[in-house]
């Protein structure tokens, strides 16, 4: 269920160049059902910045009641956030929209996680979730250059992960098809989330495997009545265009046109 | 006795607060959240004859205090919203206002005729404002004549009363008043959004792919309780009054500048639950004034 909750910051940390993990406390924790949820922030209770902040989930703790987010403050709304402290209180709405489906793969086969700069982090929880059930996990994590990688060392506790450089500053350089095609075809299920460039050339690669993919839009209401965030899909006609906030964020392979 | 009751023609509202057209979708959202029976009535998202797939993205754009959009009408035509989205409404006690748009005269009638059918459709609100598609909508709402030759064309089909929605883009807001009025409109909502631009920093180009969209939010208030105050004091038709609408104070200004009932908007993108708080929150804000019943509100501006 979709709730408004005042969380409380706990921990707010830079860990990369305008990266920033923040961990909120709250009820609303609960509530949060897959992987690949976000929630929608309003980081100032007056009129400037106006709208909310759809920010990714990066980690759950059902027990502790808490969540982590990763975000990068980059414009407005961002920046405030980042100036948030611990025992700040913060409006969240959500858990909002559809995440990724880890029923997808069985226990004891193989995921392909792939993500790009600022959509990593969803796929932290995902990894956490998947590896529990058995799922051996391989992470291709692509970043602009060295200064903004993060979670390298988390991700390669879950599974074999592979860091990847447009600059070539650390890990591979290149893009994270570099890495995909070294690695072939050999597993079950890919699961995806970054910048749409990254997103095409992700899914075009692994064109006939099951994949899923997490959509990035300017929102206005975040729950699917402003019809703001919308994507067109390959199908046409009247499903022409799908919300990626109440539809998605999460689709499968092939449903949204790249 | 409730003090917040409210008679418009068609419409017993248990309160002046209805969520605005466009920013409410057709309710199923927001019903995940709160009992829409809470609501004074419900506006809900255009209908044209057609599907409408609306516009490329980017459509929206935040603004200082505000936002713009350029949404374009998606919404899943007549017969969708007749069969798929009046119908699940029709569970909650409250009553719809349904937003016809069109792109010609004959577009408008065969939507009215047809959804002012619909058993929980109380009145119709007439879309000659959108700013944000090519053809008709705000084409409707700039000229005096054409916008009272297409209220009258309505208000023969129509089973239910009228409202039509004012475009703030014009240079006489009065005169499409009065005109509509004359066409035999039984009340007026406004304002619509005001037409705006923003560009992006690096390229210089819109940030909406429309080029332009419509201003809404806090920032156009000012604008929205002018405009209200000044057509108020030219027609004899109540006005639905919206415009930046986010608090109860807003509903107390809209009221006193001539409106007898409010829309809100943006703010619900803000807050969903904004509509049931002020709501709930009205009654002491009444007594912070010393007024007994909220109509005693309606128009104050214009008795002192």
């Amino acid at each position: 269920m979709i709730i408004q909750d005042r969380m409380t910051v706990t921990s707010q940390q830079q860990i990369a160049h305008n990266i920033f993990e923040m961990k909120l406390n709250g009820k609303l924790v609960g509530e949060i059902s897959s992987p690949g949820q976000f929630v929608h922030i309003r980081v100032s209770d007056s009129f400037e910045p106006l709208l909310r902040r759809p920010i990714s989930i990066a980690s759950i703790d059902q027990e502790a009641g808490e969540m982590t987010i990763i975000y990068r403050a980059e414009g407005r709304g961002t920046t405030i956030l980042s100036q948030k402290r611990s025992g700040d209180e913060i409006d969240v709405l959500g858990p909002l929209g559809n995440g990724f489906p880890i029923e997808e793969t069985a226990d004891g086969e193989t995921a392909i996680l792939i993500g790009g700069g600022i959509g990593v982090p969803p796929l932290y929880e995902l990894s956490k979730q998947l590896t529990a059930k058995g799922v051996k996990c391989t992470h291709i994590l692509g970043f602009q250059s060295k200064d903004v990688v993060f979670y390298e060392e988390e991700f390669t506790k879950l599974g074999e992960t592979h860091i990847v450089t447009v600059d070539g500053s650390h890990g591979t350089a290149g893009f994270v098809t570099n890495v995909m095609a070294e690695l072939g075809n050999e597993f079950s299920t890919y699961y995806s989330c970054g910048p749409m460039p990254m997103l095409e050339a992700v899914q075009t690669m692994y064109e006939g495997k099951k994949g899923f993919l997490s959509f990035e839009q300017r929102m206005g209401c975040g729950i699917g009545a402003c019809f703001a965030c919308v994507c067109q899909t390959t199908e046409g006609s009247e499903k022409a265009y799908i919300k990626v906030c109440s539809d998605g964020p999460v689709f499968p392979a092939g449903v949204v046109a790249i | 006795m409730n003090r917040l009751s409210i008679e418009l023609p068609g419409l017993q509202l248990k309160n002046p607060v209805m969520p605005a057209s466009g920013c409410f979708g057709f309710g199923k959202e927001y019903g995940q959240l709160y009992d829409l029976s809470l609501l004074g009535a419900i506006m809900i998202k255009a209908t044209t004859l057609e599907t409408r797939l609306g516009n490329p993205t980017p459509r929206v754009a935040e603004t200082a205090s505000g936002m713009l959009n350029a949404i374009g009408l998606q919404n899943p035509g007549l017969k969708g919203v007749m069969e798929g989205e009046l119908p699940w409404l029709e569970q909650f006690d409250v009553p719809i206002i349904a937003n016809v748009a069109g792109t010609e005269t004959a577009d408008y009638v065969e939507v009215a005729k047809a959804v002012s059918k619909a058993p929980n459709v109380k009145a119709l609100e007439l879309n000659i404002s959108c700013p944000n598609v090519k053809a008709g909508g705000i084409t409707f709402g700039t000229d005096p004549e054409i916008a009272k030759e297409l209220t009258k064309a309505v208000k023969e089909v129509s089973e239910v009363p009228v409202y039509v929605k004012l475009s703030p883009n014009v240079t006489d807001i009065v005169e499409i008043a009065r005109a509509v009025e004359a066409g035999g409109a039984d009340g007026i909502t406004m304002i619509n959004t005001l037409v705006g631009m923003r560009l992006d920093q690096k390229t210089g180009r819109p940030v909406i792919a429309n080029g332009t969209g419509g201003l809404s939010g806090p920032a156009v208030k000012p604008v929205a309780i002018r405009m209200v105050y000044e057509v108020s004091k030219a027609v004899n038709i109540p006005i639905i009054g919206m415009g930046g609408v986010t608090e109860t104070a807003d509903i107390i200004d809209f009221m006193s500048a001539g409106a007898s009932a409010v829309a809100v908007g943006t703010a619900n993108f803000v807050n969903p639950f904004v509509c049931p708080q002020i709501i709930e929150q009205l009654p002491a804000k009444l007594d912070e004034l010393g007024i007994n019943h909220i109509y005693e509100l309606i128009g104050r501006s214009h008795r002192l």
